[in-house]
């Protein structure tokens, strides 16, 4: 067969044309985030000119972002392949409506933090590489809400876990080697059996597009295979998203690192778990998802409670918000046991709000940190005369997170239980429900004794202890902190407030999920 | 040869998981290694063995001729190796470090970030 002078046709298997600019805006966060990466890593000694690049570049992914949610929701899925080779030869990045709206939130997210962390970082700290590190967590976030290529989601895995220990052991304290130990070791061996998993896809399926797996998923003729394959990956994602029984080393590690660290891990990490679970379960094998869904529900139940009742228990402010971090990650998971449009766009919801709430939060304890020097429930309180607008602020953030209307905790919630209620699995809208009270009545207890009484444990009703020392006034507060807590204050607000457009995107994502003809259209028919 | 190979890999994540149950974490640590192996073996065997035909196409041919081995394994076990040897480069200066600082390899004495005695929530409300 050898062929010789004439040329080969490759339209076969490449993009001849050139790809639309609007396209480009799929890649433009990776490309962005690396690039001020690698910028910022240049100028790693030149501590007062890294936040100038790194929230520079923040803002343009974030405005590129914008661009990319926009052109997916007027155009639909958006599939762009690297090298020109199409599907399911190249490693394509496809997004959907919930690839898109999860990497404009973390990106947001990242901002506020990039922010904070300018006074809250020490300035040796800052040259050990918190900007850089941030910068390659974003790109590892990103990548991972973006891609559309399995394999390819390990690559942008490892490259946040790797940005997330740098960050973690930022500091060089006991405790944060302790908690590192324990959140690097097990989150490897997640992303171990995340790969080990990927291998075993592979060999049934011959393929890593994901596109490319729906289809060939759904022709296989046995179905065992793809039921064990799924079982892995729910155990893998849900050990990454620190769902019950899996779920110890978040409370052993996320009070350890700096607040800001902890803020962006609260904020981003999980929620990348929680997304490759609706992306594997939901979309890719939603046969082994429906094998799963008690059992899924099982565990959204037993991490909703773990979280509340955890939080309930706790004397460390820092180590109470870890245990809110997994209330959450259980009210996602109960919206992928049901399973239904109405909990898939729920725990999308869901997803949107806790990265916001969950970095807010933490901002918000690093606030209370500062006006009254300690983490201890024990020993904080008279908050609120000193800082009527810190008092509002927690008000909010606290009500929102416990999903107390008009947050946006709330309209989350609102929707899994109608999800779970119409899809006839009313034991898992219960367990919504109960977890709800168990959050409200923790975090109540966090406002009360923080804000309203008048000072340490020991203080009397309605009397006002003299400050602790090592608290500050709140006139001493930074501009650093106040305004990433209030921008995100405000956004939660108003997407309480008035939440319908957002909720039409996660709607919308939640059918591409769910009838991926969307999805797989785009990656093979799509593309000019 | 594939059931050799899975019985292989199935002896080494037996190994990697004995020693990541250990107390000590140096033991855990090696269990890395031998899992980072395992996963790689794993994924290679997935994509089929076939011997002796390397996945090179002959001068003045646009496709291989015969069925050859399959290189894309080959590529994912390229990546997956590079990141797991950084990992556990990471994890060795990891562990080093808290020998230094905590004084100890084993894990039920690592009670900094979780102390044993820690006190209790506060009543009231």
């Amino acid at each position: 067969m050898a062929v010789t002078e004439t040329t080969v046709d490759t339209a076969a298997a490449m993009v001849t044309a050139a790809v639309p600019l609007a396209d480009w805006l799929l890649v433009a966060p990776v490309l962005l985030t690396m690039a001020g990466g690698a910028i910022a890593i240049i100028f790693r000694k030149k501590s007062f000119v890294q936040p100038l690049i790194a929230i520079t570049t923040i803002s343009l992914v974030i405005l590129s972002n914008i661009g990319l949610l926009n052109h997916v929701l007027t155009n639909g899925v958006v599939t762009m392949v690297m090298g020109s080779w199409l599907p399911p030869f190249g490693i394509a990045f496809t997004a959907d409506p919930l690839g898109a709206l999860l990497a404009l939130t973390a990106s947001v997210a990242t901002l506020c933090v990039a922010i904070f962390a300018m006074n809250s970082i020490a300035e040796d700290e800052r040259r050990y590489g918190f900007y850089p590190f941030l910068l390659m967590l974003l790109c590892g976030v990103t990548g991972a809400f973006l891609t559309g290529d399995i394999f390819n989601l390990y690559v942008w895995f490892e490259v946040l876990l790797i940005s997330s220990f740098g960050m973690q052991i930022l500091g060089n304290e006991k405790v944060q080697i302790d908690g590192a130990v324990k959140y690097a070791v097990l989150n490897l061996i997640a992303t171990s059996l995340f790969l080990a998993t990927t291998g075993l896809l592979y060999g049934l399926v011959g393929t890593l597009n994901m596109a490319d797996i729906v289809s060939k998923v759904k022709a296989l003729d046995n179905s065992g295979p793809v039921l064990a394959i799924a079982s892995l990956y729910f155990l893998a994602f849900a050990m990454k998203a620190a769902a019950f029984p899996v779920n110890f080393w978040l409370p052993a590690s996320y009070h350890t690192p700096r607040l800001v660290v902890a803020a962006i891990f609260a904020g981003l990490l999980t929620k990348v778990g929680v997304y490759a679970l609706l992306r594997v379960m939901v979309l890719l094998m939603p046969e082994g998802r429906d094998w799963l869904a008690s059992l899924i529900g099982l565990v959204a139940i037993a991490t909703m409670l773990t979280g509340s009742l955890g939080a309930l228990a706790q004397t460390d402010i820092r180590r109470l918000m870890g245990y809110l971090v997994i209330a959450g990650i259980g009210a996602m998971l109960a919206g992928i046991a049901v399973g239904n449009e109405v909990a898939i766009s729920g725990a999308i919801f869901y997803a949107m709000h806790s990265v916001l709430i969950m970095t807010a939060l933490y901002l918000l304890v690093a606030f209370m940190f500062q006006m009254s020097g300690t983490f201890s429930l024990r020993e904080i309180g008279g908050l609120y005369i000193r800082t009527p607008l810190g008092a509002a602020i927690g008000l909010i953030l606290l009500l929102a997170v416990a999903g107390l209307p008009p947050f946006t905790g709330f309209w989350a919630k609102l929707l899994l239980v109608a999800g779970a209620l119409e899809a006839d699995r009313g034991w898992v809208a219960a367990g919504v429900l109960v977890s709800g009270l168990l959050t409200t009545i923790a975090v109540g207890r966090l406002w009360i004794f923080a804000f309203w009484r008048g000072g340490n444990e020991h203080t009397m009703d309605g009397i006002q202890a003299l400050p602790i020392a090592g608290s500050s006034d709140a006139s001493e507060i930074s501009w650093t902190i106040w305004l990433p807590l209030l921008a995100l204050t405000a956004l939660i607000l108003v997407i309480g407030v008035m939440p319908e457009a957002l909720m039409s995107i996660s709607d919308l994502g939640a059918r591409t999920l769910l009838d991926p003809t969307d999805y797989i259209g785009s990656v093979f028919g799509g593309i000019r | 040869m594939e059931t050799l190979f899975a019985v292989l890999i199935g002896i080494l994540f037996a190994g990697s998981i004995y020693l990541l149950l250990s107390r000590k974490l140096v033991r855990i640590l090696l269990g890395i290694a031998i899992l980072g192996n395992a996963v790689n073996l794993l994924i290679f065997t997935a994509g089929r063995l076939t011997r002796d035909v390397p996945p090179i196409i002959p001068e003045q041919s646009y496709f291989p001729l015969e069925a050859t081995a399959n290189p894309l394994p080959q590529a994912l076990v390229l990546t997956a190796i590079v990141i797991s040897f950084s990992f556990l480069t990471f994890f060795l200066v990891l562990g080093y470090r808290t020998y230094q600082e905590l004084g100890t390899d084993d894990l039920l004495e690592m009670r900094v970030a979780e102390p044993k005695k820690h006190s209790e929530p506060p009543q009231g409300y």
